[in-house]
């Protein structure tokens, strides 16, 4: 094993209970974080990528603490953040912060750039008026904004530059680990790649951590050491990044990848593989069973957990390493 | 062969409060039966305009002041209200982005399908609700007989579009809209609807605007590509040659950034377009990306390059481009 992990989570599960119908009244039950282990390592970029209702948003939300999970372990630096007491817990908010995807829904309208940004330290009541403005300039300068714009408000913003303001304010407290939910989604490309760069930057210059969650599977690829895949809740590989892109173990990785289009003509892929949609059907048995390629009688009594193939790697999947 | 639609310097403006604009600036295009045409372009380019002047579906305050939009020889921008009615989800058709937002969510589906073919054909009703069953299993849904009983929102994202495209089909139009049908839609359901997409259109002899702001999405189904920045086509070409050998310096820029196109694959850095598109209420003369170009020159303030054919088929608006060629 590597050195003790930032984060460490342990057989996390969150199950919400959905209303039942008009003349249903069971309660139904969506599990949408299922039994999930994973390490995010110091100063590593951990991608996390899956399709809509694979549940990487929550998990992401679980690990911000923005929610509780039903069941499960999370550890900070060693410490189970669910045993955390008001001073810790506070601690644990400004070591963690999120950067969201919608630049236009994350920034309070009526609040000038230089006030959102300036926030968190009044919150946590860091330095004086004098440190506080002086810390708002430098980090609005080091994410491409001047010191101009500091008093106007987000409508005055691009996309992109209200996407920076976002970043800037994440970063003032200094954290440790940044999740990134879904950052450049709603950017053009040409602003994406600007984010994307500066995300890298600061990466270096903090010094931090990063939970990277998209569903783009090319921007994972660019930005992260190593990969998660999710599918319906459950992390179903995990590898160097790659190692996930050169050689996809579990078929749902590999249908994953030859879903997206190349950007060059002459390489038609053949999209005949790519069937159904994800939807838990049975209880039974591995959660890819209705999609799956290689379906064995045993994928319909055995739910596979994800193990280890080798040193880096993680798979679950019965037939892992035997499927090209 | 003369093509199956011909747009003709084709302008269309806003009146808003703060002005009129551009939202479409003198674009010509054609497009042959069969033929896939991808536009492409970032958010407020104008494609989805273009479209929706094709349709003469434009909001209020829009209007078309220039151009022809001919379809097989007519012009559709002289048609009556009546006669455009007609054409469109007959010999037109148009899927959006958003299935959910185009269907009506208090009407089962099959009836929405059936209602579409009515509006087109005289049927009884129960002829045109066993055809929209037909096309319901045309599109890949399962067990149709019970779908069609469904309400939209009892259906996933990417069954809703499924349900979108067989409305559009039902009339077996010969020019199909699809204004950036994938976009709401995972990767793998993506892959089927394109794949979806690309089956109709063959089986019919369809052709197809595709308007997106994927690259991806363009390289695997278009034939054709037309690259629009503020309101203006800078660059047309056929795809393998604008991949290959992309002209205009938007096009390079646009590649170049992508993670994993030219520019990404392996390098720590991305290269990036400078700065943002420009607002069209503040354009100046001369050339719309002369300010995050770096190839301008004083050629490029005194006037705007007009798209110019540099190999065959290969159509750029840039002063430097052909100034080399």
């Amino acid at each position: 094993m590597m050195s003790n992990p930032l984060v460490d989570i342990q057989k996390l599960d969150k199950k919400y209970s959905l209303p039942g119908g008009l003349l249903n009244s069971g309660e139904r039950i969506l599990h949408a974080v299922n039994g999930v282990d994973l390490q995010i390592r110091k100063k590593e970029t951990l991608g996390l990528v899956g399709e809509s209702g694979c549940g990487k948003s929550t998990l992401a939300r679980l690990i911000a603490r923005l929610e509780k999970p039903t069941s499960g372990v999370i550890r900070f630096q060693g410490v189970d953040i669910n045993t955390y007491d008001k001073e810790a817990l506070k601690a644990y908010r400004r070591n963690v912060q999120l950067i969201f995807q919608d630049p236009y829904s994350s920034l309070n309208p009526r609040k000038s750039a230089a006030v959102i940004i300036r926030e968190p330290l009044v919150i946590h009541g860091i330095g004086n008026r004098n440190s506080r403005r002086q810390a708002v300039l430098d980090l609005m300068e080091k994410v491409g904004l001047s010191a101009e714009q500091a008093n106007r408000y987000p409508h005055e913003f691009s996309g992109g530059q209200r996407q920076r303001i976002g970043i800037a304010r994440a970063l003032i407290l200094k954290p440790e680990l940044i999740i990134a939910d879904e950052p450049v989604s709603a950017l053009d490309v040409s602003i994406q790649a600007q984010i994307l760069n500066l995300l890298k930057d600061l990466k270096e210059e903090f010094g931090l951590t990063y939970l990277f969650v998209s569903h783009d599977l090319n921007v994972i690829r660019h930005m992260s050491d190593r990969i998660a895949v999710m599918y319906l809740g459950q992390v179903v590989e995990l590898a160097e990044t790659k190692d996930i892109y050169n050689s996809p173990l579990h078929p749902y990785t590999q249908m994953l990848l030859s879903a997206v289009p190349s950007y060059d003509p002459q390489k038609k892929k053949s999209r005949a593989a790519i069937k159904g949609e994800a939807r838990i059907q049975s209880v039974q048995g591995c959660i890819f069973q209705n999609r799956c390629l290689y379906k064995l009688p045993l994928c319909q009594e055995r739910q596979p957990l994800l193990k280890k193939i080798d040193e880096e790697r993680f798979c679950a999947c019965h037939l892992a390493g035997a499927i090209k | 062969m003369s093509p199956l639609l011909e747009i003709k310097e084709l302008t269309t403006v806003f009146d808003t409060n703060r002005g009129r604009i551009k939202a479409v600036d003198n674009v010509s295009l054609s497009l042959r039966q069969g033929e896939t045409l991808g536009v492409v372009g970032e958010s407020g380019c104008g494609k989805t305009m273009l479209a929706l002047s094709i349709m003469r579906l434009l909001p209020p305050n829009g209007s078309i002041i220039k151009g022809a939009v001919k379809f097989q020889g007519q012009d559709l921008l002289n048609l009556s209200a009546e006669e455009m009615r007609s054409k469109r989800g007959g010999d037109i058709a148009m899927i959006f982005q958003e299935p959910m937002t185009s269907l009506n969510p208090v009407i089962r589906i099959g009836e929405q399908i059936a209602e579409a073919i009515r509006l087109h054909q005289k049927l009884p009703a129960k002829e045109a609700l066993a055809l929209s069953i037909e096309q319901l299993r045309e599109v890949g849904i399962p067990e149709p007989e019970r779908r069609a009983r469904d309400y939209p929102h009892q259906l996933s994202g990417g069954m809703r579009q499924r349900v979108m495209i067989a409305m559009a089909m039902s009339c077996h139009p010969k020019l199909l809209l699809a204004d950036e049908p994938t976009t709401a839609l995972d990767v793998t359901i993506q892959a089927q609807i394109l794949e979806l997409i690309g089956e109709l259109k063959k089986k019919n002899n369809m052709a197809v605007i595709l308007i997106t702001h994927d690259l991806g999405v363009i390289a695997q189904t278009a034939d054709n590509v037309a690259v629009m920045y503020a309101g203006k086509i800078v660059e047309k070409s056929p795809v393998d040659e604008i991949f290959a050998r992309p002209l205009h310096p938007y096009t390079i820029g646009l590649i170049d950034s992508l993670p994993d196109g030219g520019g990404g694959r392996g390098e720590k850095y991305l290269k990036t377009i400078a700065g943002s598109v420009p607002g069209l209420y503040d354009l100046t003369p001369g050339c719309r990306f002369r300010e995050r170009c770096s190839w301008s020159f004083d050629q490029c303030a005194v006037a705007e390059p007009e798209l110019k054919e540099i190999a065959t088929g290969h159509f750029t608006a840039c002063w430097k481009t052909q100034q080399k060629y």
